[in-house]
């Protein structure tokens, strides 16, 4: 059965409050989830106080402030700083979305930030993507074909070209997936929308030469058919996709082959 | 704890090669309905609050009965694949397996009882 109340050693408490940055004037509040497989207790949410004076404008600046000068503790992830690598993806403010895109001044109030939801937890922000990444793996994310290769290059039109935009830029950041209700419930054996809008992704390119064996992969009720046009997917993404037109595509794909 | 690699577990049983007639059948038994209802709808406000007799008279007509019962027919499929959408998404282990026998039990015994019930009019009462 789907569970609706949080196990007594997952529910939150609240934590501490560390110190106010002194004669700051434009400080704001941060409230954070912290939780740490290695001292037993529950997780907890920590109140920190950043001078924005002193701050660069994104949520990522703030956090890695906070861990360079309040708390070296605080777990996250983070690389590129430009929203292209995904490794910042946290809850900010009640959506998914990346924290170096999202600024600190889009946030009324305490801008409260917990990690991506419905996902085990290994540190603090930092959720356990095993699952979601062995599922990208079991779509074959690459260019499959038989005929021999050719020369030069595998050639496509600008038309079919034209036809992975809106695909390709997805950059598995599991923004999408952590917001779908069915990738909660279900999310062992439905593939969620980021591995779907990848799947969609290969199904669609001109070159590649495996369609049917892709769609005879994803053909099933859990795989695929678990999505039910909730489209929280489309909603959260950060780069403005919508991965759940792309699962659209792949059923009227499948319809298509049978009837 | 399990060892079995992530993609392992992710493959799991493979694929069950289908779900594609059940999404299909749900958006044709939907269009269906929309059709079927309208008519259904039309039907009962035109019978509302006449004699038995009457009924029994208009359920007589062969048009009229093969209306409903296309629409017990639409409806229950109809019926039978939303909750089973709704049992897969919620239920897991033992208990989905008995929700999913127990749904296509009722779905048919429903649907038959319905049918009957009305038959039973459209031959004379």
């Amino acid at each position: 059965m789907v569970q609706l109340t949080l196990p007594k050693n997952s529910q939150i408490k609240e934590g501490k409050a560390w110190p106010r940055p002194a004669g700051a004037n434009n400080v704001r509040e941060f409230r954070i989830y912290r939780w740490s497989p290695d001292d037993g207790q529950n997780p907890h949410v920590d109140s920190y106080f950043v001078d924005l004076d002193d701050c660069g404008p994104m949520i990522l600046d703030a956090l890695i402030k906070i861990k360079n000068e309040v708390d070296p503790t605080l777990t996250f992830r983070r690389s590129c700083r430009e929203g292209i690598c995904g490794s910042c993806a946290m809850n900010i403010d009640g959506s998914n979305t990346l924290a170096c895109t999202k600024g600190i001044e889009d946030v009324k109030g305490p801008v409260k930030i917990y990690p991506l939801p419905h996902m085990e937890v290994i540190k603090d922000l930092v959720p356990d993507l095993t699952n979601f990444y062995a599922q990208h793996r079991s779509i074959e994310p690459w260019l499959k074909t038989a005929t021999p290769e050719p020369e030069k290059e595998w050639l496509q039109s600008h038309g079919d070209r034209e036809k992975l935009d809106g695909l390709y830029e997805c950059i598995l950041c599991a923004c999408c997936s952590t917001s779908c209700p069915s990738y909660w419930w279900n999310g062992d054996r439905y593939l969620g929308p980021a591995v779907l809008l990848q799947a969609y992704r290969w199904l669609i390119d001109s070159r590649d030469e495996a369609t049917g064996e892709r769609l005879d992969n994803l053909e099933d009720p859990f795989r695929l058919y678990r999505c039910h046009t909730i489209m929280n997917c489309a909603q959260t993404c950060p780069k403005g996709l919508n991965p759940a037109k792309a699962i659209a595509e792949i059923k009227k794909m499948m319809v298509e082959r049978r009837v | 704890m399990s060892m079995r690699t992530p993609l392992a577990k992710v493959r799991g049983l493979g694929s069950a090669k289908e779900g594609t007639s059940q999404f299909w059948h749900q958006r044709l038994t939907a269009v269906a309905l929309a059709i079927l209802l309208s008519g259904f709808i039309i039907l009962v406000i035109a019978i509302a609050g006449r004699p038995y007799e009457q009924v029994i008279a208009v359920l007589g007509n062969p048009f009229v009965s093969l209306l409903l019962v296309l629409m017990i027919g639409a409806g229950v499929w109809h019926m039978k694949i939303g909750m089973q959408e709704i049992i897969e998404d919620y239920l897991h282990g033992g208990i989905k397996l008995i929700a999913v026998i127990a749904n296509n039990f009722f779905s048919v015994a429903v649907g038959l009882a319905t049918a009957l019930a009305l038959l039973k009019l459209s031959f004379g009462g």
